[in-house]
């Protein structure tokens, strides 16, 4: 696969894997976040781990869209579900998010509800216009790569007329949630949580560009590495950010420059600021209440809000009591330190949040990454 | 006008524009024409002529092996196949994983009311000529009939029968560590094949199902190696699953090398952008051998004369471990588990 096959390639890796060995201070340790869970995903799926040395250790951060979703607009999204003649069109990694008492999306369906898995906003303008005589409403969830798709379907709707479609809109913002995490009394005065710097997001960043990062690399004196999803870029990232750290600079660099530019794709970016506004507060399911760090759809959109349309209130519903998803998201524990993690919780049986997407943190270290020694020790 | 009346007339089956009626399962006179002008012609043998309730059959003495798997597709045409050829090829495939010839079919039709008859006698003849083509007939059957929404059109179960050759012990508990573990071919195409063609995914895939029996692969192979200790043919859940089967039956692990499964290019692309692993995609015409090592050679190059098995390769070994991993050392250098599937493969957002 041209343009794929070329970022894979394990000599290449090697060659990088060595100039990680040569560039590294053997008396130091350096900790990484990854932001997005699409590089979580691909560091379990390609072994990088094992590519690194000891004293380089990567923390799975917050940004699986999954994940953090808070279990009370999940319970939202089910009563909606569960409505005589709705139908939810959804993401597919949404389907099996348990909420309380196991409850899923999944098992709503099961159970009679019209869930539909659709693979684009489209879809679900698709649907409303067959069903002209139900509602339909689309489950809208992501970071700032899904928002301008569920933007460009409130519009169509608008043009079309459509009086049965709407948007549960539950976009959530990267820069708010990097702060936060930086913000955090752990990391902040306690230096409980050591993190050296971030890989930045791939598809994230081709919309909202690397400037936005220049925040955080500056206030926080953290170095940012914008870096592609193919495990050649996050092998070449975690150089860029050693040299970073070695030098001590606290800059945004940008390795995906094949995909991303200072300022992002502006007409996408527009196109959310047209019909989105910020949140004043939303809830992430372990950091908690973010200020500003979701979207709603602005007023002059209304018709097409789900929130208004029916009503919707969010309960705040806490994760179960031995689930560490909450730790596990802000970078304070790994998934082997919770205690249920591959006994109770597992990808079949999921408990919390970071087990049920394959990029969720949990669910990656299961599914790849069990048989490192740590591991196999603490399941034996 | 009495004299027009002709006794026992009924109009021909409208096998262009007619549907499945509940009539069609009811016992009655339209049951029994559906089956003279629809199944009868198309399955003719000897076994189902006398159109007795069972088909009585002579074998010989020795060890016999029973299939049975239900088929259940959506679309019921897909590019290279259809539930029809699907539903011989995946039976006669289970019986022959033993290691066994397969000799008779029996054939089960779950019919929707409303179901075009034209799709029906579509699928019948797809069944019937792969079922001369493999030289295993269908000797015996049954169609119900189920309301409009109680079905998917048509789901069908075959049954099977085969004799195992004498000598021959294939079980999937039977992998020992230091075996290697053979593949026939490219995984994935079937999944892929079927899912170009739903109706939300709007991807033109140039990719075919790999559908067909393997049987007669199976037969060169033990001709040559008749103390192949498994084989699988890893349908539903892909490669990924049914090496953790294996894995889990005989106690044992695997390390894989992903450099030598060999993946098409156009799967690898749609399972790129759609965001699934090839590795738990499923086939159709596909097994995995493994066998003691020195005998992997010689059984690398039979495979590779057969049609079936020209991309053959050794994509891995059996290894000792009490947790039954089955691993991968990936193109990339690094390691990783391939775990069992969990739920159903989805699509990721990213």
């Amino acid at each position: 696969m041209k343009y794929i096959d070329e970022f894979r390639t394990g000599e290449i890796a090697q060659k990088i894997a060595d100039k990680i060995i040569v560039a590294i201070d053997p008396n130091r340790n350096y900790r990484f976040m990854e932001f997005c869970g699409g590089h979580t995903h691909a560091i379990a799926r390609f072994g990088i781990t094992d590519l690194l040395p000891d004293n380089v250790r990567m923390i799975h951060g917050p940004g699986c869209p999954v994940c953090v979703l808070p279990i009370g607009r999940m319970a939202n999204a089910i009563q909606l579900a569960q409505l005589p003649q709705l139908i939810l069109c959804c993401y597919a990694d949404v389907l099996r998010i348990p909420t309380q008492n196991g409850m899923s999306l999944s098992k709503a369906k099961a159970q009679g509800a019209d869930v539909r898995m659709i693979y684009s906003s489209q879809n679900a303008i698709e649907i409303a216009q067959q069903n002209p005589q139900r509602q339909v409403v689309f489950f809208a969830i992501g970071f700032e790569t899904t928002t301008p798709p569920t933007a460009i379907a409130v519009k169509q709707a608008q043009h079309l007329g459509l009086k049965n479609f709407s948007v549960f809109c539950n976009h959530v913002l990267t820069p708010s949630a990097i702060s936060h995490i930086l913000q955090s009394p752990e990391i902040r005065q306690l230096g409980s949580v050591a993190i050296d710097g971030f890989i930045g997001p791939a598809h994230v960043s081709v919309v909202i560009g690397s400037q936005p990062y220049e925040y955080f690399a500056e206030e926080f004196q953290k170095p940012v590495v914008i870096a592609g999803f193919e495990p050649l870029d996050v092998m070449q990232a975690i150089l860029m950010l050693i040299r970073q750290v070695n030098t001590k600079r606290a800059t945004v660099e940008n390795e995906y420059t094949r995909a991303v530019l200072p300022q992002g794709n502006t007409k996408a970016q527009s196109l959310v600021a047209e019909v989105f506004e910020l949140h004043r507060t939303f809830e992430w399911r372990g950091l908690g209440v973010v200020p500003y760090s979701a979207l709603k759809i602005k007023s002059q959109f209304a018709d097409f809000d789900a929130e208004q349309r029916f009503q919707i209130v969010t309960p705040s519903i806490a994760d179960n009591k031995a689930c560490e998803c909450g730790a596990i998201l802000r970078g304070i524990k790994q998934p082997q330190d919770c205690k249920i993690f591959g006994t109770v919780c597992t990808p079949d049986n999921p408990i919390g949040s970071c087990m049920v997407s394959s990029e969720g943190a949990c669910a990656a270290h299961y599914r790849y990454g069990r048989l490192r020694r740590d591991c196999v020790a603490m399941l034996e | 006008m009495q004299g027009n009346i002709k006794p026992g007339y009924t109009r021909t089956l409208d096998l262009k524009h007619g549907c499945i009626e509940m009539s069609h399962g009811a016992g009655g006179r339209a049951m029994s024409q559906l089956i003279q002008q629809l199944f009868l012609p198309a399955f003719d043998n000897a076994f189902l002529r006398p159109m007795n309730d069972q088909a009585c059959f002579s074998c010989t003495a020795g060890r016999m092996v029973i299939s049975t798997d239900s088929h259940v597709i959506t679309p019921l045409f897909f590019p290279g196949g259809d539930i029809g050829s699907l539903s011989v090829h995946g039976t006669v495939n289970d019986i022959a994983m033993s290691g066994a010839k397969p000799y008779y079919l029996a054939a089960s039709f779950i019919l929707e009311e409303g179901l075009p008859l034209a799709d029906l006698k579509r699928i019948v003849d797809s069944m019937a000529q792969t079922s001369r083509e493999i030289k295993i007939p269908i000797i015996t059957g049954d169609t119900k009939v189920v309301e409009k929404g109680s079905g998917d059109g048509v789901f069908i179960t075959t049954t099977g029968v085969g004799m195992v050759p004498d000598g021959v012990l294939i079980s999937a508990d039977q992998a020992q560590p230091g075996d290697k573990i053979l593949l026939s071919g490219t995984i994935g195409d079937h999944g892929i094949a079927v899912m170009s063609m739903r109706e939300n995914l709007t991807f033109h895939a140039d990719v075919v199902s790999d559908t067909a029996a393997l049987h007669e692969l199976v037969a060169c192979m033990i001709a040559t190696t008749p103390n192949i200790h498994v084989l699988r043919d890893p349908t539903r859940g892909g490669l990924a699953a049914a090496l953790n089967e294996i894995a889990q039956q005989s106690s044992i692990g695997m390390m894989l090398y992903e450099r030598e499964i060999p993946i098409c290019e156009t799967v690898r692309a749609a399972c790129e952008f759609l965001g699934l692993d090839p590795l738990y995609v499923a086939n159709e015409g596909k097994l995995v051998a493994i066998c003691a090592p020195e005998h992997a050679e010689t059984l690398l190059q039979v495979m590779r004369t057969h049609p079936l098995g020209t991309n053959a390769t050794i994509i891995g070994e059996i290894i000792e471990d009490a947790h039954c991993f089955v691993q991968m050392q990936t193109l990339f250098g690094g390691n990783r588990i391939v775990d069992w599937l969990s739920g159903e493969q989805l699509p990721r957002i990213c």
